[in-house]
């Protein structure tokens, strides 16, 4: 493999520009190297206005200069993160909510990807199916809570079928519309060296919808987790969602941003878990590093 | 012996694409379709590899009507469409499933050294240059051991260096089994190139208009006299049937002719 040596090469070319002509240089950043290395600095940039404004907040309550008893500063924020975590009562919502997700997200997931499948592979079906489910779509998805808890009672069911409907959308269209855009040109290779359908499906559909579908799935599991608050607002005895509710009706912001901070965490990792998880099967892709 | 008779192909809009074709391609041919844009080349192709259908006529590889993509018809396209999940050496084996693994691989292996890109094999094709990855899509056609070779303007988006080291690695692959090949292109040095034969096409409705037998010995030296003759013989050609829409050739006489040429 040359490449990587190519790209440090055009990426200390770049360097060395830098002291020059600063602004040509960041314009003219093109080589993958040189564009990790970019976005690391940038990284930090983005630190520097939350840290600021906590730090500031910090100060600002300790000073005595704002009260801080609606807006709580950092520092209790994690004391109430720590109190919570030391009594193992965070660990318990954490695993319940990670739980109903995951479930959901199973359910919908795989729904979105069987209907997807069928609706983007056969002009019928999708005729058949795709006005039904499109008209469902329209509806907001919280509209079904009252419907699900008379049906599935005010228990597990009823919060894993709205996260399961939260997901499945998005993953269906995602699918469907990924192997109506698969290239005309690369099918034509399998029909030259006559594929049958499954071989074509097998061969030719499926990993070229792959990387769309990773997508599909990303923005799917970023609506699960914004539906397992839904679902847990709707009485829950545990969960994320549930010390929100019991932050507001107790008056303790500390314990609700806490809760909020928890969520950020766990869905950027969940989110990271699944591009790592599903990058060997994109891995082939030209714009990969652009993308994920 | 490949043969097209009284082909002709209208499509669903009422345009008339192909008019009449009769061209009879012997085995080890190598026939060079030319003639100016929108005359129905690439849709002979396409015709002849089974992935449109013809209006009215028949396609024949010896004596066997053609009626949809066959294993002994093989084709380049214009572009390399190489898959990009598959590795250089699986792009290549994607015609040979039916295969063992061993033979597969013995394929494979020779193909890659015949086009040069053995030390490639197991990069992905996004790896490599244009000239690359065509000479990896002519070496996805040729390892099914097809009887007829069909090109599509292969080689068109390559400069002119590249396409004359390709135009070498496709007289390579093709000395091993000289299979039956139709090369549709634009350019007429390519086609005195490589081809026995050039066959003239005429747009509205696509047509032929005159065939010229390329005699020269290979391999042909592009520099020598015969060679800018044959050049000069098939661009007056061209000439003349971008010039004259309404006269009818000897369209009718095409098939004798040619029978009693070969």
């Amino acid at each position: 493999m040359s490449l990587p040596r190519e790209s440090a090469v055009s990426g200390e070319i770049a360097t060395s520009a830098w002291s020059s002509q600063q602004g040509a240089a960041a314009l003219a950043a093109s080589s993958p190297a040189e564009k990790r290395r970019a976005f690391d600095w940038r990284i930090l940039l983005g630190f520097l206005l939350p840290i600021a404004i906590a730090l500031l907040w910090e100060a600002g309550v300790r000073t005595g200069l704002v009260q801080g008893r609606l807006v709580p500063p950092p520092s209790r924020i994690f004391a109430a993160l720590w109190a919570l975590a030391e009594t193992g009562e965070l660990w318990t919502h954490v695993w319940v909510t990670l739980w109903r997700i995951a479930s959901g997200f199973a359910l919908g997931a795989v729904a979105g990807i069987v209907f997807g499948a069928l609706s983007g592979a056969s002009e019928t079906i999708r005729r058949l199916l795709d006005p039904t489910l499109q008209a469902l779509r329209a509806i907001p998805s919280i509209a079904w809570v009252p419907l699900f808890i008379l049906w599935l009672g005010i228990f597990e069911a009823s919060k894993v079928a709205l996260i399961a409907v939260g997901v499945f959308f998005p993953v269906y269209l995602g699918i469907a519309g990924a192997i109506l855009s698969v290239d005309r040109k690369l099918v034509e290779v399998g029909h030259v060296f006559r594929l049958s359908r499954f071989q074509l499906a097998r061969r030719i559909l499926l990993p070229a919808v792959l990387p769309e579908a990773v997508i599909a799935l990303r923005s799917g599991l970023g609506l699960g987790f914004m539906f397992v608050v839904a679902a847990e607002f709707m009485g829950a005895s545990e969960g994320l969602g549930y010390l929100l509710v019991d932050g507001q009706q107790m008056g303790k912001p500390d314990q609700i941003l806490a809760a909020i901070i928890a969520f950020a965490l766990l869905g950027k990792i969940a989110d990271s878990l699944l591009v790592l998880l599903t990058k060997p099967l994109v891995r082939w892709q030209d714009t990969v590093r652009e993308r994920l | 012996m490949l043969q097209l008779d009284h082909l002709s192909k209208t499509y669903a809009d009422g345009t008339r694409a192909l008019s009449d074709i009769n061209l009879t391609v012997r085995n080890g041919e190598i026939v060079a379709l030319v003639g100016g844009s929108g005359c129905g080349k690439t849709t002979l192709l396409r015709l002849i590899a089974g992935l449109d259908q013809a209006s009215i006529g028949a396609i024949r590889l010896d004596g066997e009507a053609l009626s949809g993509p066959h294993p002994s018809v093989g084709i380049v396209f214009q572009e390399p469409r190489l898959l990009p999940w598959l590795s250089v050496a699986d792009n290549i084996a994607f015609g040979l499933d039916h295969l063992n693994g061993a033979e597969r691989k013995a394929r494979v292996k020779h193909a890659l050294e015949k086009i040069g890109l053995s030390e490639h094999a197991e990069r992905w094709p996004r790896d490599l240059s244009g000239g690359q990855q065509q000479r990896v899509a002519i070496a996805r056609a040729f390892v099914t051991n097809p009887k007829v070779l069909l090109l599509d303007e292969p080689f068109s988006a390559l400069d002119a260096f590249t396409r004359a080291s390709l135009h070498e690695h496709l007289l390579a692959l093709w000395e091993e089994t000289r299979p039956t090949v139709v090369l549709v292109t634009h350019d007429v040095q390519e086609a005195v190139t490589l081809a026995d034969r050039a066959v003239v096409m005429q747009p509205k409705p696509g047509r032929i208009f005159d065939e010229l037998p390329l005699t020269l010995s290979r391999p042909r030296d592009k520099t020598g006299l015969p060679f800018e003759t044959s050049v000069r013989r098939v661009l007056t050609a061209l000439d003349h049937s971008l010039n004259t829409p309404q006269q009818q050739p000897q369209r009718e006489r095409d098939r004798q002719a040619a029978a009693l040429w070969w």
